[in-house]
């Protein structure tokens, strides 16, 4: 599948925000993604999580006559494939130009800086070698790729266990895994790739670009280093031209983030060390479950939550009080009162025209709201009686009013009151008795009844 | 070998160099009649050759053409009687492969494509003696042939390799002291503005010498540049006299 074009206006919007140094998913300049490593059961394997890319690396061992002009060295084999499932846009044919750097770059950064001892996987000079194998395969495209395989590779070597060998004379005796203890490939040192984005024309820069800075970005420099600061690769790509000391200043931040990835390494493995030592359980369906054994995470940036209360509470205070909810909420039909949040106190009016209020049946007026003040004195009382309520009003309050069924007063004696017309059955309101009774009337009941007084 | 010293006491390297010191060179344009450029470039004993079609129409699928700018298209190849051993190499290896990507790379950056909207720049390299230095000498081999065939560049590309023995940078490097193992870089320049198109790096170099390292192939590359820029001048010198100018 063709790729899909990225749009002008992701692409401004993406510039944009790195010229004001601000990165889509919150990082800084200098930041990588969380980095997970988990291994799998068997030596060598070993899946690296470098944000949401993913690569699966395995290590596998051979015996084969050495090559000719080498004959007393071992075999190194690198091999990086971009699955189908990393990206749409890998398709078997397709690949091939973004295939061959990625993996040249790596075998430069591996073979040619030597962190393989290969004299010590001489078996029979001349004869028998070992030929030991990387398989990368880059699982979920989410950009900077060569990172997370050249971690991927180096975690699989150091994991990976190759069979004994001895040699008596002219024989050659394979251990199995069972009768010796397979034995550690002698590594020197762990070279890593840090990659660096360049934008408009070198002048902004990033670590470790996803997918989408990938796409914006005018070029990239890749700088391999081992945590003794020295440098196993350079590579720059892509069309952009570079200053010395830029070259200088990425070697220099190149440094500093080896050494926290080499530690991490260190950990990852260690644990994993650890428990198949004890006999624990290992293995990605363990740290697929518990994300613990055999995988370590480089946790989040904590975030500074030490004035988030403060804020949250100076927040609260400055916002308005929050409408009280009641459990159950009265409705009033037209006629009836109410004092409340939101609805105008027309206690006033109320005062004015005599019947009003009352509503209620006989039975006391329900005080809407507990913390509601009735000036009048009126008596208020708890709406206990649960049998006055017929209907569900819903039109005079807002929905949020309404958690739990809302309790209907209504003075009406007809079965259906509509409460937007509240010029219904005025008469009818006034014939109300009128007992102890708080509530204001509601607002547009009492407006238009006004009105309508008025207008009468 | 053991006993084989790069760098002698002295300061002499292996072939009687200094440690700055360039190997000669020697390099002629317009070699093809045929091409629209074409250069022959000998560095010590490394001799490579490049030709260059273009600007013309795209070949083959009209769907790679690029609407504001010319393609650039590399080819690299070694001949098989190149190296010490006769070596058959399948024309689409992965060496191959990279070396025609970062030359493409180098030359995009430095040739104006934007004059060329919709068409196809074909640069051909063939190296027929390597001995050290194959990017080096394919770089410098190609800017020539570009300025040949009369297609507009921002400056010269000029290339050297550099490698470190013994705490010294040595300049242009020979097969035998790449062969040896040490660090080696090679280094792109566009010697006018200092601007890096490739960088490229291998081996173990502490990052204390990179700059070291960085700045001996940036003044060997300087070099290389007078050098090409003398046999620019002669060319056209020689071609406005047999043009009767």
């Amino acid at each position: 599948m063709k790729e899909t074009p990225l749009s002008n206006c992701e692409r401004r919007f993406l510039l944009r925000a790195i010229e004001e140094k601000k990165r889509l998913d919150g990082r800084q300049t200098y930041d990588y993604r969380n980095i997970k490593i988990s291994f799998g059961t068997d030596y060598g394997c070993c899946i690296v999580e470098l944000g949401k890319t993913r690569v699966l690396g395995q290590v596998s061992c051979e015996l084969v006559s050495p090559k000719l002009n080498r004959a007393t060295e071992g075999i190194l084999f690198f091999n990086l494939e971009l699955s189908q499932m990393a990206a749409p846009a890998f398709e078997p044919g397709r690949q091939s130009d973004l295939l061959v750097k990625l993996n040249r770059l790596l075998e430069r950064c591996l073979r040619n800086s030597k962190c393989i001892d290969t004299e010590s996987l001489c078996v029979v000079a001349g004869e028998k070698v070992w030929q030991i194998r990387v398989d990368l395969h880059l699982l979920n495209h989410d950009g900077n790729i060569i990172d997370a395989a050249s971690i991927a590779a180096i975690v699989a070597l150091c994991h990976f266990r190759r069979p004994d060998v001895s040699v008596q004379g002219d024989e050659v005796t394979l251990y199995t895994p069972e009768e010796r203890d397979p034995v550690p490939l002698s590594i020197h040192h762990m070279p890593i790739c840090v990659s660096f984005a360049f934008f408009q024309q070198g002048t902004y820069l990033l670590v470790d670009p996803n997918e989408r800075e990938e796409r914006v970005m005018d070029g990239l420099l890749v700088i391999a280093m081992n945590k003794h600061r020295e440098i196993c690769t350079i590579q720059s790509s892509g069309g952009i031209m570079l200053l010395k000391d830029q070259v200088l200043r990425c070697s220099k931040i190149a440094g500093v983030k080896v050494l926290e990835i080499t530690e991490l390494i260190q950990k990852a493995l260690e644990n994993d060390q650890k428990v198949r030592k004890e006999g624990g359980k290992y293995g990605f369906a363990e740290s697929i479950a518990s994300q613990r054994i055999t995988a370590f995470k480089m946790e989040k940036a904590p975030i500074d939550t030490s004035d988030v209360e403060e804020k949250a509470e100076e927040i609260i205070a400055e916002a308005e009080p929050p409408l009280e909810v009641v459990s159950n909420p009265v409705l009033w039909t037209p006629g009836t009162a109410q004092i409340g949040e939101g609805v105008e106190n027309s206690w006033g009016d109320l005062e004015d025209s005599e019947k009003e209020e009352e509503d209620e049946d006989g039975t006391d007026e329900a005080i809407i709201l507990d913390s509601i003040k009735m000036d009048t004195g009126v008596e208020v009382s708890n709406i206990g009686s649960q049998e006055i309520f017929q209907e569900i009003i819903l039109i005079l309050f807002p929905p949020h009013f309404l958690k739990d069924a809302p309790i209907v007063l209504s003075d009406s004696e007809e079965e259906e009151m509509i409460i937007l017309e509240p010029d219904k059955n005025p008469k009818k309101i006034r014939t109300q008795t009128i007992s102890a009774k708080q509530e204001a009337p509601s607002k547009k009941p009492v407006r238009k009844r006004k009105k309508k007084r008025a207008a009468n | 070998m053991a006993g084989l010293e790069l760098l002698s006491d002295q300061g002499y390297r292996v072939d009687g160099r200094r440690a700055g010191e360039l190997r000669k060179i020697q390099a002629r344009m317009g070699v093809f009649a045929q091409a629209d450029g074409s250069a022959y470039i000998e560095q010590g004993n490394t001799k490579a050759l490049a030709v260059v079609y273009g600007p013309h129409e795209i070949r083959g699928s009209r769907a790679r053409a690029l609407p504001d700018r010319a393609l650039v298209n590399c080819q690299y190849s070694s001949a098989t009687f190149s190296t010490g051993e006769r070596k058959r190499r399948p024309h689409g290896d992965r060496k191959s492969c990279e070396m025609g990507l970062q030359l493409r790379q180098t030359f995009e950056a430095a040739i104006l494509t934007q004059l060329h909207p919709r068409s196809q720049i074909d640069i051909y390299v063939q190296v027929l003696q390597a001995d050290g230095g194959t990017y080096a000498a394919c770089v410098n081999a190609a800017t020539l042939a570009v300025l040949d065939a009369g297609v507009p560049m921002r400056d010269f590309v000029c290339a050297c390799s550099a490698g470190f023995v013994d705490s010294t940078a040595l300049a242009d490097l020979s097969h035998v002291e790449e062969a040896a193992g040490g660090p080696q870089l090679a280094l792109a320049l566009l010697p006018a503005s200092g601007q890096i198109a490739l960088l490229e790096m291998d081996a173990r170099l502490h990052e204390d010498h990179l700059e070291q390292v960085l700045e001996a192939a940036a003044r060997a590359a300087r070099d290389v540049h007078t050098l090409l820029d003398r046999v620019v001048r002669q060319h056209v010198r020689e071609a406005s006299v047999l043009l009767g100018d």
